[in-house]
């Protein structure tokens, strides 16, 4: 599917890996964060090769999909909770959390009566309380209003400036960001 | 961050896991259900006739416990699988290995645990020899959770499939044959006042090879089946 790939993302660094539709970039995404198994090459991760060091990477992981992961018959609430807590981290902050994703109101309600917009936003609420280095987003901004993004836009500023890489797709101009990020651009090839 | 001990995360998913269900209900009768109609459906197949089923009433139980377990099985990935919390699983720190068995046990408190329990009232509509409850308990206390884990490989296996049903059983009723064979025979010795314990140590090692053995295979498979 790839050519030629050879990639190092330091911290501090925001990627925006671009492409048509169909060019692999879901597929990139899946292979960095260690979903999908490349047929050849290896990706490292403080020169350590992730699929062998499969933990301690996942520990400074924190990977978003299309798939927001996000159960019909838990409340907003629980559904992050659940996701906080199996990722290692403090589970009691998660109401003040959801404030931040705009769903305070919404804490008890069950995740089928939510819009898809709002799944996306429990999902992405892990992004607050995320102490992991590495952010990879496959469409993170899909079904989020104009206010979210730019709200978005400012955490991956923030962790970037913190040390920490975003790595992520998207179809949208990153606004705010224009000086700061970095393109990967992966072209459609044909035989 | 704090790496969670195992026992948290083992806590977290069966927790987890027993609210969707007890939220989502039919989940949990439907198997019931199917097992209690099938095997009430036998003695107005067969007639009455206590001798006849008393001798066919391990079997009757056992194979109706196995197809119970089967429609049951394709909860423990598929809706996961569906909406993306398969994945998150993947790749939380947490070792696939102990994540994996936390479904598995919370499937079998769901479906196994039930069938232990409705078990011996079905087994008394079927006349079952008094000295065989014992043994129909025992077999079915050792030998559901393997029905459980060996399900759970198929499951693995089927889940990126849109209609995986009928290869599923293909994969996994294969795998239930000597379950099926020895906790039977366990049961109609018992009926004859004879020791059986060989029967009962041969499920336990199959019980205890499946509980270190499967949740490896089901990690392997989950990991083919999200690629």
């Amino acid at each position: 599917m790839f050519e030629a790939l050879d990639v190092n993302i330091a911290a501090g660094d925001i990627v925006q890996v671009e492409g048509p539709n169909g060019a692999g970039k879901t597929s990139l995404l899946r292979i960095l964060s260690g979903l999908s198994q490349p047929y050849e090459g290896t990706v490292y991760f403080q020169n350590k090769s992730i699929t062998q060091h499969r933990e301690t990477f996942h520990q400074d992981l924190l990977y978003l999909g299309h798939l927001p992961g996000v159960k019909d018959e838990m409340t907003a609430q629980e559904n992050l909770k659940f996701n906080l807590a199996l990722h290692g981290l403090n589970s009691d902050t998660a109401e003040t959390t959801l404030a931040e994703v705009n769903l305070l109101g919404f804490e008890d309600a069950l995740a089928a009566h939510l819009s898809a917009g709002q799944h996306r936003r429990i999902a992405l609420a892990r992004l607050w309380q995320s102490q992991a280095k590495i952010w990879i987003l496959d469409e993170p901004f899909t079904a989020i209003d104009k206010l979210g993004v730019e709200k978005l836009e400012q955490l991956f500023l923030q962790h970037a400036d913190n040390g920490g890489c975003v790595i992520l797709t998207t179809h949208q101009d990153l606004s705010l960001l224009a000086e700061r990020v970095k393109k990967v651009t992966l072209a459609y090839r044909f035989y | 961050m704090t790496q969670l001990s195992y026992r948290t995360a083992f806590g977290l998913i069966v927790k987890r896991d027993l609210m969707i269900a007890f939220r989502h209900r039919d989940d949990i009768i439907n198997p019931l259900l199917f097992f209690v109609i099938v095997v009430t459906l036998f003695p107005l197949g067969v007639g009455p006739e206590s001798t006849t089923l008393s001798r066919i009433a391990p079997g009757i139980i056992w194979v109706a416990a196995l197809l119970a377990t089967l429609l049951s099985l394709d909860r423990l990935f598929k809706s996961d699988y569906a909406d993306g919390s398969l994945e998150q699983m993947l790749l939380s720190p947490q070792p696939i290995f102990i994540l994996v068995l936390a479904k598995i046990v919370a499937h079998w408190l769901l479906t196994g645990l039930p069938l232990i329990l409705i078990a011996p009232l079905l087994a008394v509509l079927l006349h079952l020899n008094e000295h065989s409850y014992g043994a129909l308990m025992l077999t079915l206390l050792l030998g559901t959770p393997v029905l459980s884990l060996l399900g759970a490989i198929g499951v693995a296996l089927t889940v990126g499939i849109k209609k995986g049903g009928v290869l599923l059983s293909l994969l996994v009723l294969p795998l239930y044959i000597p379950v099926l064979i020895f906790a039977t025979s366990a049961i109609d010795t018992a009926a004859m006042n004879l020791p059986y314990n060989g029967q009962l140590a041969i499920i336990a090692a199959i019980f205890f090879a499946s509980l270190t053995l499967a949740p490896f295979a089901v990690s392997a498979a989950l990991k083919v089946s999200t690629n």
